[in-house]
């Protein structure tokens, strides 16, 4: 079987800016992202099929045809992604209601660990003075718990 | 009685499509639900008792034959996951019922919330028949699109911002294994299960072995095994009660099942064994590590459920009979208790207004009858002899000592201080949240009615679950006796091939 060269450029190219758009923290671009692997991981299956005219009989002789069944399973999956972009479009618009923004927010939990470590860490050189800024906003928290 | 292999799929998807007409009917939107679960419940026993004799049911979708069509099999292991899972989906509706009706509240748009749980239930019963690799992951994408409305429900601030982790995180797996389903059929020519068990060996073991771990990596994603299992603890708490505890029992429960399916059929000779059991140790360790650490008790659960994940991996890596056969049970065993263990927990914010370990006291005293639903499946969740939890721990250990190599020793120590870890963790739920005194704030909310009685249908349906956990332990003898058969049956791999292809080998 013969694979098309250009194709497999394709979804390398197609996977590489999807994979640096879904590191973004914009959950815009995130989707960006994932519409583009989408698309990639398409033509990727597309490969994995015979190459050839239109599987009709009668219209194409059987070793010339393409395969159907990738096509198939393409057909499946862009309704699937199409699904889920969609979906993903209406939580960041509503993101965008509730913060103003769409950013992909850090997790509580992590953020408290931060503070946590951040004022351990205070706490140990409290000979010298707090470097950082975030300083008294952490002893401000520590007062309100 | 091949007719009834599509019918768990089917009832719950025709079901959706009822429920959302009658949107403005909450009553028989409400009935209908419980009976399409409810006789989903009916067939999966059926097909249980059907598939007992070692003959797995096929049916071939819209009479394509095997290759070219799509198959549904509905084998021991595929209609044991289908009882456990319609079991449990049916007390969480009924439990949710109940929340709803207390509630009274347009808070929660229920009109939305029935259909898509029973597409929910429509979508794991698919991943469950599944007989084609392409099937299965449109049962993962029927279930997560169901499971990314469900989570997000309500559409406040918290659940949006857990829901975009989660969604992301799910997204990226089914791409992984989308991308490895393109790159199998690129290779071999098929998505066939069986036909694949077949012509997977013919291919070079580096290919197979890159093949392998893209559908590990995926599934590992979607069982949450660590080091893939951050998004877990951060997003499934924030989600309403049920919604938490059919997650926490079920998706990861069919990503642990998907994965005991290809590992055993598609590939046997188990060069990632080691790695599944290494990952097994780290996500039993690590996961109770962040349990131990955790106050409050949603968060705590889910870091538990990570944890036991990690028995479940360490029967798959074993890759004997025994091995898989306490797989499986564990598996049976922590769908139910982890979901008890989440409503309980729903119960405890209804009773304290909180799961926050510091804002509880006293429960034990002020509602009796919650410390009970509470303790049971938390001594079960730990091991504590006669449960189930501790019988199914005790026939992965006992598969550990038999395998006797030195990971398998390593992963026996690891399991017995994690099942100690447990207690510990669960033991300090306790402590703080029933046993000592009643905080003031949770007195002086005692006042009013509406927070002392619990609604009888929330308590019901956990009070189910409880007594079915429980009653595993009953029928553990009956229970291993299937789960060793189904084990045995997957390793012979014989009995799911030739039940697809029944004349000759493809």
């Amino acid at each position: 079987m013969s694979t098309n060269l250009l194709l497999v450029i394709v979804v390398g190219v197609l996977f590489a800016a999807g994979v640096t758009l879904l590191l973004e923290r914009s959950l815009t671009r995130v989707i960006l992202g994932i519409t583009m692997l989408g698309n990639g991981v398409n033509v990727l299956i597309l490969l994995g099929g015979a190459y050839g005219g239109p599987p009709i009989v009668g219209v194409t002789p059987e070793p010339g045809m393409s395969d159907p069944l990738t096509q198939a399973m393409i057909l499946t999956a862009i309704v699937i992604t199409l699904g889920m972009t969609a979906f993903l479009l209406a939580m960041a618009y509503r993101s965008w209601l509730l913060t103003g923004h769409d950013d992909v927010q850090d997790d509580v939990e992590d953020r408290r660990i931060m503070e946590r470590a951040e004022r351990d860490q205070g706490l140990e050189d409290q000979d010298s003075p707090p470097v950082t800024a975030a300083g008294p906003d952490n002893s401000d928290q520590a007062g309100q718990r | 009685m091949n007719w009834l292999v599509p019918l768990p799929v089917v009832m719950p998807l025709l079901g959706a499509a009822v429920t959302l007409l009658l949107r403005r009917h909450p009553n028989l939107q409400r009935t209908v639900s419980l009976v399409i679960l409810a006789a989903t419940l009916a067939v999966a026993v059926a097909l249980l008792a059907l598939t007992a004799s070692g003959d797995p049911l096929i049916v071939a979708v819209g009479g394509w034959a095997a290759p070219m069509g799509i198959v549904l099999v509905a084998d021991q292991l595929a209609a044991l996951m289908l009882v456990v899972s319609a079991a449990v989906t049916l007390c969480v509706l009924v439990y949710s019922i109940g929340q709803g009706m207390a509630d009274q509240d347009d808070a929660v748009p229920v009109a939305v919330y029935h259909p898509a749980y029973l597409i929910l239930t429509a979508g794991v019963t698919n991943a469950f028949l599944a007989g084609d690799l392409f099937n299965l992951y449109v049962g993962f994408e029927i279930l997560l699109a169901a499971s990314y409305v469900l989570i997000t429900i309500g559409a406040t601030k918290s659940r949006i911002r857990d829901g975009t982790t989660y969604v992301v995180v799910s997204l990226l797996s089914s791409l992984i294994f989308l991308t490895a389903i393109g790159l199998i059929y690129g290779a071999t020519g098929t998505l066939n299960l069986a036909q694949l068990a077949d012509r997977l060996d013919a291919l070079p073991d580096g290919l197979q072995l890159g093949l392998q771990s893209m559908l590990l990596l995926a599934f590992g994603i979607k069982a949450a095994v660590f080091p893939l299992s951050a998004w877990l603890p951060d997003s499934y708490p924030t989600a309403i009660a049920p919604v938490t505890a059919v997650f926490a029992g079920l998706l990861t429960k069919v990503g642990v099942y998907a994965i005991i399916r290809t590992q055993t059929l598609l590939f046997p000779d188990g060069p990632a064994d080691d790695a599944i059991l290494i990952a097994a140790l780290l996500t039993m360790v690590v996961g109770i590590l962040g349990a131990v650490a955790q106050s409050d008790i949603k968060r705590l659960l889910s870091f538990t459920l990570v944890s036991h994940i990690g028995y479940m991996l360490f029967g798959i890596g074993l890759a004997s009979s025994a091995g898989l056969s306490g797989a499986i049970f564990y598996v049976v065993h922590h769908i139910v208790i982890q979901t008890t263990l989440f409503l309980a927990a729903g119960l405890v914010e209804r009773r304290g207004g909180t799961t926050a370990l510091e804002h509880l006291g006293g429960l034990a005293r002020l509602a009796p009858l919650l410390g009970v639903l509470f303790f049971l499946p938390a001594l079960n969740l730990a091991g504590i002899p006669p449960f189930s939890g501790f019988l199914g721990k005790l026939g992965l250990l006992q598969a550990g000592v038999a395998n006797g190599g030195v990971l398998a020793w390593l992963l026996v120590s690891g399991g017995v201080i994690t099942s100690l870890l447990t207690l510990y963790a669960i033991g300090r739920v306790w402590n703080l949240a029933f046993w000592r005194t009643p905080r003031p704030e949770t007195v002086a909310a005692d006042g009013a009615a509406s927070v002392r009685v619990l609604p009888r249908l929330m308590v019901g349906a956990t009070l189910a679950l409880v007594v079915l956990g429980t009653g595993l332990t009953v029928v553990s003898g009956p229970l291993f006796d299937v789960t060793g058969q189904a084990a045995q049956e997957l390793l012979d791999r014989e009995p799911y091939i030739q039940a697809v292809f029944p004349e000759e080998a493809p």
